[in-house]
């Protein structure tokens, strides 16, 4: 080996190296460590398949927000025409707030998606080179003598192993990125189950200002602004928004 | 030498390319820890981009070990503060 690596190359090795020494069993059997291969291909699909799991909670989740801005962005119209200002404002801080949760956990079904292509192709590569595995070893053992043919196939063994090291590497870093999701779902989820995106002919009841208090926290209020005011000159005059004149009834809707 | 980039595959480059890696691979790291986000991920890439283009990738059926092993390529800013500085950073060798 040409010296060692770069700081960031060392580290990785040696996590690597661990993984090696842990997977690696030197009394064991080469035809055993070929049976432990294909039960790591095992945990690999598992793996992906948590990925998977996750992946589809969070666009179960997705979808539901979206239902929310809508049906609170219809709300919000219904609220301004009927001249309910206040009412609207509070639609729409809630759509503010749904909006910007629905923003994040798409980015992080996107960021999903890749890691999941990019662990099925590091599956498929490590398929490929235990099947490599498989026919080197049986070529080996009938042309070179045990002991060469025993140096020769654990020289092999390292290359799937340290393949096998990769892969599980990187479904550690997908563990730990779906849990830190799985927490941030939780806290949207806990917004829905407080009836944060429900209808709003609810408001009023026991606990909704609380609510609306952390709302007009959680959501910028200049965007709530701005989204208002497009909603009153969309809606037109007489859309009942107080002071405006009064004139071309019927405008509304 | 054979270089793995973590997550993506393994490559076969020239043995004189060994020291402009380490360079890149160290400058990425110092940048880490002066906290030059622009200056890690400008390192980084070029690290990855050496490897990927004088590199040739190996076969799947390949089963040689490799002998430098880098970091995947969405690895984030924070990421490399949290594995390459600090305590999670393992010294070189003399």
């Amino acid at each position: 080996m040409p010296g060692m690596g770069g700081r960031m190359s060392t580290v990785i090795k040696a996590k690597i190296s661990r993984l090696l020494d842990r997977a690696e069993d030197p009394g064991e059997t080469l035809d055993y460590s070929y049976q432990k291969q294909l039960e790591s291909l095992q945990n690999v699909k598992k793996g992906i398949a948590d990925v998977v799991t996750a992946k589809k909670r969070l666009q179960m989740q997705s979808k539901k927000l979206e239902d929310s801005v809508v049906k609170l962005d219809t709300q919000a119209r219904q609220a301004l025409s009927a001249g309910n200002e206040d009412l609207a404002r509070v639609a729409l801080e809630r759509k503010n707030v749904a909006q910007t949760e629905l923003q994040s956990l798409d980015q992080q079904v996107t960021e999903l998606e890749a890691q999941q292509e990019k662990l099925t192709e590091s599956e498929q590569k490590l398929r490929t080179k235990i099947e490599s595995f498989r026919t080197k070893k049986e070529v080996m053992k009938a042309q070179y003598s045990a002991a060469e043919a025993q140096v020769r196939i654990s020289e092999a063994a390292t290359g799937v192993g340290e393949q096998m090291a990769d892969v599980g590497l990187a479904m550690q870093r997908a563990a730990d990125k779906t849990e830190q999701m799985r927490a941030r779902a939780d806290a949207v989820a806990e917004l829905e189950a407080a009836g944060t995106f429900d209808d709003l002919t609810t408001l009023g009841g026991p606990g909704q200002d609380d609510i609306d208090r952390q709302l007009s926290q959680l959501s910028s209020s200049t965007q709530v602004d701005d989204e208002l005011a497009k909603m009153k000159a969309e809606l037109g005059p007489g859309s009942g928004a107080g002071e405006s004149k009064q004139i071309e009834e019927g405008q509304g809707s | 030498m054979i270089v793995r980039i973590s997550n993506e595959g393994q490559y076969r480059l020239d043995d004189g390319l060994h020291t402009r890696l380490n360079e890149l691979d160290d400058a990425a790291v110092r940048a880490v820890e002066t906290g030059d986000e622009d200056a890690f991920h400008a390192a980084f890439e070029e690290l990855l981009q050496i490897v990927r283009t004088e590199g040739k990738e190996l076969e799947d059926e390949d089963l040689d070990a490799s002998d430098v092993i880098l970091p995947p390529s969405d690895l984030s800013f924070v990421e490399a503060g949290e594995e390459f500085t600090g305590d999670g950073l393992i010294p070189e060798p003399a």
